[in-house]
């Protein structure tokens, strides 16, 4: 059983945390050991939120070593740039495309990095970035709230877990009014992938 | 056997449920607040939990529900614990009737706190013993063997995580309830032990030190110690989630992890130690278990290579340990790339729509000197406000004040406390300006919970961890009990109101309470379409941009004239609360026309 070995990098509000708790319980039932561990900033909503998860057959720590991470799900293009010094050269990145500026950059006081700098950034470390517009398919689906959900959907194309998996823990983690959303979101995700890779 | 993937906290809630807890207690605080929040959520019909006013209430509920013959748990973030300390050293003493667990969530790496105390010192402090979980499924097994080791050595127990400890999520085995009784009484009336007055606690003494002997006695063979043998040229000895990091830099070396980790096992440390080359103590903080070692006379590398500041995580301790020759640098190890430029940083801000907004504004605008507290307020100290010049813990803001008005400072100063924190630990301090004849103006900022740490109830609220439309306290009635002659309660949403106010107050020759009273938005919930700025009228003056909204950007227009970035709104954030229009000086922002605006 290999060690996978994920990072989850966005903004708080944007359900990232759900995301990772989702990606982190898709790996219990696939029979692996799982951890994960949510690095918030100060307890107040808008900051950065980066999620270690982690799969293997035993897992001791639930923070991964810098250049060992394996997945990098940038849920924003600029949370996903902080997270670029955990990859190493075969990681995959899957960023979501729409950027959420920070108030150091509506205020004038910071620049906010164009997407051909972000592409460039990124695919320094590693070759495979894969570039989708998660947060603009949730509104088309009826809801930005489903972001996270089209951002899972995406990776789980991805990885070789069975569909149901996703599914049942999705399911499960959802309010039951909104699960026939969050399949839709789910499977739109599944294929935005095709095609989302940059090269 | 069933599984869950639990966070250390919710483990220690299903701890709770699995050892029969039927008392559970505590004040808010990250990294500790989810445990009593999941006790209510999924156990509140076998669990009593309640949020005391503050921590020592808290524990002195804990400590009479375990008299009573309750299995009780108080949680706390790690500062809570100063506050709670008082209770725990009594409830050493005294011993218990039933089980009594004590859990502190301490922060190294200072995420959500103002200093980075490391409270395992308070087992050593108050003689009882200390259990340190390393990952979610020990957080939840130790309050289950808590509870035992409670009732079995009569004492309170300490259970200490780390916020990584807290916030990680792990896999859980899950267990049954312990039975225990419905039917509890009379209450014991065992005065010697239970009552410390010095004649009688002079007698308990020597039971405390006795029972440290048997614990430690415990601890040799107790299962929260454990020896993974692997090479024996070097052993490791460590303790709660630095375990989990030692094991992973180091999957070959050997490993004695202390579960419990006061008193020591002095005849198992001595033993590992003896079978080992050399021995490395990786812990985070202090050196708390190094410096116990060390007195054992075992010579071991601790803290002179390891910081005793911040978190130490696997990447830390692994560049550490190659410096000091304890590990082979990985041949094939690549330098991890760090992003090339400074990326524009996320920085905390009030939440569009915060009462507070109006308060820093003015205190910004007016200057005035003011001693600030802990809570979303604080944000206050930054810029552009910078309108927060002192912070030091809870409730310490009106004290601090009184202190300036006793030094005979010359300007009149501010203090700002939340409504939270003013029950927490603010009201000994208010009573105490009353009582000295102190001046000065305390800003009761009422957002009517505990904002946060996560949106509690406290004495003010209308409900509570357990019930809905429970009495409430009201602050000005409570205030001119307390002998405050000057109470002036403004609508924090009403700049000029809150701006008259305040002048009121600085002007009172006495201290004065200013309630500056609006709802935290998460609790109105009641969102405003989005006000709109009109761009012919805007002069680029910058006067909004002072409010430190993020719903208030610099738009791509410019002032001809100054060439300074005039304001727009962006809608997704904004929620109408109204502020940039009273403060911007020609009119331009307004709400969008055509649209009413909804009522609560």
């Amino acid at each position: 059983m290999n060690k996978i070995d994920f990072l989850v990098a966005g903004v708080g509000g944007q359900g990232t945390i759900l995301a990772s708790d989702i990606l982190a319980e898709v790996g219990m039932e696939a029979g692996y050991d799982a951890k994960k561990s949510d690095v918030l900033g100060l307890a107040v909503r808008g900051g950065s939120v980066l999620s270690h998860v982690r799969w293997g057959r035993t897992v001791a720590s639930p923070v991964s070593r810098k250049g060992t991470i394996d997945y990098l799900l940038g849920f924003e293009p600029l949370e996903a740039l902080r997270g670029t010094e955990f990859l190493h050269p075969q990681s995959t990145a899957l960023v979501n495309t729409q950027p959420i500026p920070p108030v150091s950059v509506s205020s004038g006081d910071a620049i906010y990095p164009a997407k051909e700098r972000l592409e460039q950034i990124l695919h320094a470390v590693t070759a495979n970035v894969y570039f989708v517009e998660a947060t603009e398919e949730a509104i088309g689906l009826g809801s930005s709230k489903v972001t996270n959900v089209v951002m899972i959907g995406a990776f789980s194309a991805l990885l070789d877990v069975p569909v149901e998996v996703w599914e049942k823990v999705i399911l499960s983690r959802v309010p039951e009014k909104y699960s026939q959303l969050n399949k839709a979101a789910f499977f739109a995700g599944r294929e935005l992938i095709q095609g989302a890779r940059i090269s | 056997m069933k599984k869950a993937l639990l966070s250390g906290n919710e483990a220690i809630a299903r701890g709770a449920y699995e050892a029969g807890i039927q008392v559970a207690t505590g004040y808010p605080g990250t990294p500790s607040s989810e445990i009593l929040e999941t006790v209510a959520r999924e156990y509140g019909k076998e669990i009593y939990a309640e949020w005391s006013t503050n921590e020592k209430v808290a524990m002195d509920a804990a400590a009479g529900a375990a008299y009573s013959g309750r299995r009780s748990m108080v949680t706390t973030k790690q500062v809570g614990m100063n506050v709670l300390a008082d209770a725990l050293m009594y409830t050493v003493y005294t011993g218990i009737e039933a089980g009594l667990i004590v859990v502190t969530a301490d922060d190294p790496g200072m995420f959500s706190s103002q200093n980075e105390q490391d409270n395992r010192w308070y087992a050593r402090l108050a003689k009882l013993p200390l259990l340190e979980p390393a990952d979610s499924q020990e957080a939840k097994d130790f309050v289950v063997q808590g509870i035992s080791l409670s009732e079995r050595f009569d004492t309170p127990v300490l259970l200490r995580t780390t916020m990584r400890v807290s916030h990680s999520k792990g896999v859980v085995t899950l267990g049954e309830r312990a039975a225990v009784p419905d039917e509890i009484g009379p209450f014991v009336r065992n005065q010697e032990k239970y009552v410390c007055t010095a004649m009688w606690a002079k007698k308990r003494h020597p039971v405390v030190e006795q029972r440290l002997l048997e614990l430690a006695q415990h601890a040799e063979s107790s299962p929260f110690n454990r020896i993974e043998w692997g090479e024996r040229s070097l052993g490791i000895i460590t303790s709660g989630i630095t375990y989990t990091y030692a094991r992973e830099v180091f999957p070959d070396a050997s490993i004695l992890k202390l579960g419990m980790s006061f008193p020591l096992p002095v005849r198992l440390i001595n033993s590992f130690a003896e079978q080992v080359e050399k021995v490395l103590v990786i812990e985070e903080l202090d050196p708390f278990l190094e410096e116990q070692i060390k007195a054992m006379g075992i010579e071991v590398v601790g803290k002179d290579v390891f910081p005793p500041c911040d978190e130490l995580l696997p990447d830390k301790i692994y560049s550490i340990a190659v410096d000091a020759g304890f590990l082979d640098k990985k041949k094939d190890a690549k330098p991890a790339v760090p992003p090339p430029e400074t990326l524009p940083p996320r920085s905390p801000v009030l939440c569009p729509g915060c009462p507070h907004r109006s308060t820093f504004y003015l205190l910004h605008k007016m200057k005035v000197p003011v001693a600030g507290d802990i809570g979303c307020y604080n944000l206050g100290c930054l810029p552009p406000f910078n309108a927060q010049h002192t912070m030091g813990c809870m409730g310490a803001s009106i004290g601090v004040l009184h202190g300036m008005a006793i030094a005979q400072l010359p300007e009149k100063g501010a203090a700002t406390i939340g409504d939270s924190t003013f029950f927490h630990s603010g009201m000994p301090a208010l009573a105490n300006m009353v009582h000295n004849q102190s001046h000065g103006v305390v800003i009761l900022m009422d957002n009517g919970t505990t904002a946060m740490t996560g949106h509690q109830d406290h004495p003010g609220t209308t409900w509570s961890l357990h019930g809905k439309d429970v009495p409430h306290i009201e602050f000005k009635p409570l205030l001119h009990a307390m002998g405050a002659k000057k109470v002036v309660e403004v609508n924090a949403f009403a700049v000029a109101e809150v701006e008259k106010g305040l002048k009121e107050c600085l002007d009172y020759d006495g201290p004065s309470v200013l309630i500056t009273k609006g709802l935290c938005v998460f609790i109105s919930r009641n969102p405003q379409p989005p006000y709109v700025v009109d761009t012919d009228s805007c002069v680029a003056c910058g006067e909004c941009f002072k409010l430190g909204c993020p719903a208030i950007v610099k738009s791509n227009e410019h002032n001809p004239k100054t060439g300074k970035a005039k304001a727009s709104i962006d809608p997704t954030l904004c929620v109408g609360c109204d502020v940039c229009r009273q403060v911007c000086p020609t009119g331009a922002i307004h709400p969008p026309i055509g649209v009413e605006r909804s009522e609560a």
